[in-house]
């Protein structure tokens, strides 16, 4: 590997910063689509001159950019994304029925195995795939078409399918989360889903262990082992070792076990990254404090990593899809914050520098280990 | 020839610095110009109109000769003055943001 490229979305813009393999010294590229929020950016597994970007604004609603050359220049694609089929009415927030609505593209997965493959999980909560490089955009329908879909609800955020995870070693296996239905997992190629949320428990539901309604923020899973996930859930960082089919709390010495991001180190299947925040009242670190908590024993012994990291009067935010991991060795992790700081350690955690420090508010943070 | 002002974003997306001029065969309105826009500049389709439903979006406005021609028909016909290419159509985006 001779680099990485970090690609970072956010409020006003989307950003690469590039470095060599030591990952000290960063060439700063943007802002690209200026002014436009940008909840996503990702490359290619295959291909990683070919990224995927989800701007979007009020005023004109979604775009998808698509560039060719890592990031220089940018194409718009397909921007359409239209329900299939009847469209169908899940809860509001006053409990009554409500349409399905398009809003925005959270986040994107490129295929791993076709630069022009990529799926959207999108607000009101579906999954779309593009075969054409993002030109044009079809409904998987199985997945809105659920029998409990009537009665998802959507969180503070929005109805939000907000993470997607293919099993590299079984293309047919996808997970999706979306707040506040739960996860879900299909084995055919989303042609069919089910929820998969038995040993989840929410306070804040009627039913705390209901087949769906739990708040899930995050779902993380190392290659080598799929059928080992880890949650960041509202409340409660959770772990399944079979596939989603029953879930386990692994808080254990957590600070607070409220947060939204959790990744994987690209090495150890059971290092996991988490950044605990407050409350769901207090989205800031715990005491001013920004700490990383990692755990090697997939979940429940959780040491603070701090070296490098503001540790009083910080009161920003990680957001769910703000975290990522590089394939280096050792491997690179990196966050950004609702503050407009995007952190890099290359040692794994152990110690941290921020790359850049006056970004808009983070959305995103993707990375690609340049060949 | 009409004159059109689009938001900055829009310019931006297509290349352009300042106004549009377009063409439209027939009575000009509201309608007729952004399907004129779209079909010259197939990147704004959804951004000034939704997909589908072909509804302004609800962030954006119309302006002409110092009126808002929003809630008017999508089909009334565009003023005189905007049809001699005297006055601008303005697409405008609301005042939002902090």
């Amino acid at each position: 590997m001779t680099g990485v490229r970090v690609l970072v979305g956010t409020r006003k813009g989307a950003f690469t910063l590039t470095s060599d393999g030591k990952r000290q010294h960063w060439n700063v590229s943007g802002p690209h689509f200026p002014g436009w929020l940008v909840y996503h950016v990702k490359g290619s597994p295959v291909d990683p001159n070919r990224i995927y970007a989800a701007p979007s604004t009020d005023w004109h609603g979604q775009m998808i950019q698509r560039s060719d050359d890592g990031g220089v220049t940018w194409t718009p694609v397909g921007n359409e994304f239209a329900y299939t089929g009847e469209t169908g009415k899940h809860l509001w927030y006053d409990g009554t029925p409500h349409p399905w609505e398009f809003k925005r593209v959270w986040h994107l997965e490129p295929s791993h195995s076709d630069p022009d493959g990529v799926l959207a999980g999108v607000e009101d909560a579906a999954i779309f795939q593009s075969a054409d490089g993002g030109g044009s955009w079809r409904e998987l329908t199985g997945l809105r078409g659920h029998t409990t879909a009537s009665a998802w609800a959507p969180g503070a955020g929005g109805m939000c399918l907000h993470t997607i995870l293919v099993d590299k070693s079984n293309a047919n296996r996808i997970f999706v989360a979306i707040s506040a239905a739960g996860a879900f997992r299909s084995d055919d190629a989303g042609q069919s889903w089910r929820p998969i949320n038995r040993g989840l428990r929410s306070e804040y539901i009627p039913d705390p262990d209901a087949p769906v309604g739990h708040c899930v923020h995050r779902i993380a899973m190392h290659p080598r082992s799929p059928n080992v996930l880890y949650m960041q859930k509202h409340w409660d960082v959770m772990r399944t070792d079979d596939a989603g089919e029953n879930w386990r709390e692994v808080s254990g010495n957590l600070p607070t076990d409220f947060g939204f991001v959790v990744d994987v180190h690209a090495h150890e299947p059971e290092t996991v990254y988490v950044v605990p925040i407050k409350s769901d009242m207090e989205h800031y670190p715990p005491d001013g404090k920004l700490r990383v908590y990692r755990s090697r024993t997939g979940g429940n012994e959780w040491e603070a990593l701090t070296n490098g990291l503001p540790q009083q009067d910080c009161y920003v935010n990680v957001l769910r899809d703000a975290m990522a991991v590089d394939s280096l060795d050792p491997c690179g992790v990196y966050f950004g914050t609702t503050g407009g700081q995007v952190y890099s350690s290359a040692n794994g955690g152990d110690s941290w520098t921020p790359i850049v420090r006056d970004l808009p508010a983070v959305l995103s943070v993707e990375v690609q280990a340049l060949p | 020839m009409i004159r059109v002002a689009l938001p900055g974003h829009l310019r931006r997306l297509i290349g352009v610095d300042n106004e549009i001029e377009i063409d439209i065969d027939g009575t000009a309105t509201p309608q007729s110009v952004v399907d004129a826009i779209e079909a010259r500049y197939p990147v704004l389709r959804g951004t000034i109109r939704e997909h589908g439903t072909q509804k302004r979006r609800a962030y954006l406005r119309y302006y002409a000769c110092e009126k808002d021609l929003s809630h008017d028909s999508p089909d009334a016909p565009l003023p005189e003055a905007v049809t001699s290419g005297k006055e601008p159509f303005l697409v405008i985006g609301a005042i939002s943001g902090g």
